[in-house]
């Protein structure tokens, strides 16, 4: 938001504009191809989930999901989807990118479970919404974060979520039967009226740690870093593979990256023209 | 002044016991929903926001109508408005204090609400509309008491008032274009991403607003020697039929527009609405009722020969609030979360708590409307005799 302004500022060389006509040409002034590194210093965190390793291994993503869910006390109620809170959970992979509409994909992913969490945007609609500030994108690493203490619970930034990655909690997530008998030491829970949301583990970047989806992945399935550091394993995979993120077109710029083919791959078993055919039209 | 309204009839207390005890009954289920948490309504991780935030918005609408006859009387200095300004004004008051009162239960920690204060952010459209509603009540509030004073006194109204009424018109299509901002700015929601959102919203508050207002009058001569005056009730009538114009002009414009562009994610949400998606069809004979509504108020109300008469007109004016309720105190909020951003369709439909915390919030709203209007007809001494006894 802060740099998306600032951007907008610089072109227009206003410094007085009316909010709607402020929020309207910013989000046209960030409509870029590519990935802008913030204006602020550091780092830009982010992740990768390599769908063709965890085409490999099926039992995989529950892992992923308890690993989250249980580090961050999140509640479960069972099948009661109406009251359902989740950090991490997976759809089928064309429901993760509806608006794409693969009609013809390639088998190991028709239907594939595929990990959907916050997008950590870097020009995150929820944080726009809010009207208290509790939630904001951090300025140091970009992580969109949460203030639980704060939050009033008008939902809004679940309204304007484009990714459905926010959960408010319906009921007492501490009558959830999975967190009876918590030990007091673990995550703090939340209580019944506040939005909450993935993180990218806070509290375990603070102690230098992967989130622990990623730390769950024994193969280098997920893959987490800073957008900014040309050395990082992120920037390695996302110059090597093709990957698409949710909704791109929206100017969200979500900040989790899905690798769905390798080209190097392609070129291994394709003749030259067929490679160029699958480059320019895109049909993979 | 405000003693007035602590005497009356027997007929006025009974009246006021009812609305007590459906008040009482929605206060008990909020104190219930307060404790439980939100799961006792039917919204849900997908339809995050439902019926509250949807009489909400049919509110605002019913609030900023009040400048259709402020705006007449102080600005073209029409004169047959005189005595519906009043009731007017204090149709926005109650209008207002029931807005707040469904953000009020639609908010998970009701406790935290001065955070919206204690931490302003002029980037949340949340925040601006609390900034408006909140300055549009005191609007309100400072000119119907004073102008009602001076009226007591037998005076004209201090003239430093003046300003403060031509600031509240502005201020009247603001809170209904900043409720539409709220709704209009995501990305998220195809649906309501509309530039004609707010048009409409206002175009629709034009038309029930006033409509509301003509059958507040009506009743009010029926109580009372209080006349707003038939010229009054023709203009407000004129006002009505242009209004529900202008707003079903709009509404087909959204339609040739997702329709003709066919694209999925415009389209989608209006299928739901008027077809049904998946079998999921909850709304779609409450749409055709509001639409067929809507076509038979602008028969009758277009029609001058129908909309001078008193019985057609009172029929016009309630498919008009009844159509326009249905569109934006159900329809407008609810397609928006359907499908959702996954693109899976979902259900909602509110609960039995749900609705009775709404009813009480109506009622609280009645009760507040009935308060003021008693005090206005006792200032100016024209409560039948018949009604007191």
């Amino acid at each position: 938001m802060t740099e998306s302004r600032r951007g907008f500022l610089k072109l227009a060389g206003l410094s007085a504009v009316a909010v709607a006509g402020s929020a309207a040409v910013s989000a046209k002034a960030t409509r870029s191809e590519g990935h802008e590194p913030p204006a602020t210093t550091g780092k830009r965190l982010a992740l990768v989930v390599d769908l063709r390793k965890f085409a490999k291994d099926d039992a995989l993503f529950a892992a992923v999901v308890e690993a989250c869910h249980k580090a961050h006390s999140v509640p479960d109620f069972g099948d009661d989807a109406k009251n359902e809170v989740k950090w991490i959970w997976t759809e089928p992979f064309e429901t993760a990118f509806h608006s794409e509409e693969f009609h013809y994909i390639r088998e190991d992913l028709k239907g594939k479970p595929t990990l959907l969490l916050c997008n950590h945007c870097d020009n995150p609609p929820c944080t726009r919404v809010c009207p208290t500030q509790a939630t904001w994108k951090r300025a140091e690493d970009g992580v969109v974060m949460m203030d639980w203490h704060r939050c009033i619970g008008c939902r809004y930034c679940v309204v304007a979520c484009p990714y459905g990655s926010r959960s408010f909690n319906w009921k007492d997530p501490r009558k959830a039967a999975n967190l009876a008998g918590l030990d007091p030491k673990a995550f703090p829970t939340r209580m019944r009226g506040v939005v909450e949301k993935c993180t990218f583990c806070d509290e375990r970047l603070a102690r230098g740690e992967e989130p622990a989806c990623v730390a769950a992945c024994p193969n280098g399935e997920m893959a987490f870093g800073d957008l900014n550091d040309p050395a990082s394993e992120v920037r390695r995979l996302l110059t090597e593979h093709l990957a698409i993120r949710r909704r791109p077109g929206l100017g969200t710029q979500p900040e989790v990256y899905y690798i769905v083919e390798d080209p190097r791959s392609l070129m291994e078993v394709a003749p030259a023209a067929e490679v160029f055919e699958v480059e320019e039209g895109g049909h993979a | 002044m405000l003693e007035k309204a602590l005497s009356g009839s027997k007929y006025y207390w009974s009246w006021i016991f009812g609305l007590l005890v459906v008040i009482a009954v929605g206060v008990a289920c909020w104190f219930w929903q307060y404790t439980v948490g939100l799961t006792i309504t039917g919204l849900s991780r997908d339809v995050v926001w439902g019926f509250y935030i949807a009489q909400f918005t049919f509110l605002v609408g019913v609030a900023a109508s009040a400048v259709m006859v402020v705006l007449p009387y102080y600005l073209h200095n029409f004169k047959a408005f005189g005595k519906m300004t009043i009731l007017g004004e204090f149709l926005a008051i109650s209008a207002v204090i029931m807005c707040m009162l469904f953000i009020f239960v639609d908010m998970g920690m009701p406790n935290r609400i001065l955070n919206v204060f204690l931490y302003p952010t002029p980037h949340s459209m949340m925040f601006w509309d609390t900034v408006a509603l909140g300055g549009y009540l005191v609007l309100n509030i400072i000119i119907s008491h004073f102008t009602l004073a001076a009226e007591r006194r037998e005076e004209p109204p201090p003239r430093w008032l003046k300003p403060v009424i031509l600031l509240s018109i502005p201020w009247a299509v603001s809170i209904h274009t900043v409720t539409a901002f709220l709704y209009a700015g995501l990305a998220a929601r195809p649906f309501w991403l509309t530039a004609i959102l707010a048009p409409r919203f206002l175009a629709s508050a034009f038309a029930a607003g006033p409509a509301l207002l003509i059958l507040l009058a009506f009743f009010v001569r029926r109580i009372s020697s209080f006349d707003a005056g038939q010229q009054a009730i023709d203009t407000l009538a004129k006002i009505v039929t242009y209004a529900m114009t202008i707003n079903v002009f709009f509404v087909l414009m959204e339609v040739f527009t997702a329709v003709y562009s066919d694209i999925p994610e415009h389209l989608t949400h209006f299928q739901f609405l008027f077809t049904g998606i998946e079998g999921e069809s909850t709304l779609v004979p409450w749409m055709w009722t509001s639409s067929l509504l809507a076509i038979v108020a602008l028969v009758v109300l277009i029609n001058p020969k129908t909309r001078g008469n008193h019985s057609w007109l009172l029929f016009g004016c309630v498919a008009v609030v009844a159509s326009l309720w249905i569109d934006k105190g159900l329809g407008m909020v609810i397609a928006g979360f359907v499908p959702n951003t996954l693109g899976q369709v979902v259900h909602y439909s509110p609960t039995a708590p749900e609705l009775l915390i709404s009813l009480s919030i109506y009622a609280i709203g009645l009760l507040v409307i009935t308060g003021l209007y008693k005090i206005a007809l006792e200032v100016r001494g024209q409560l039948r005799k018949a009604t007191t006894n």
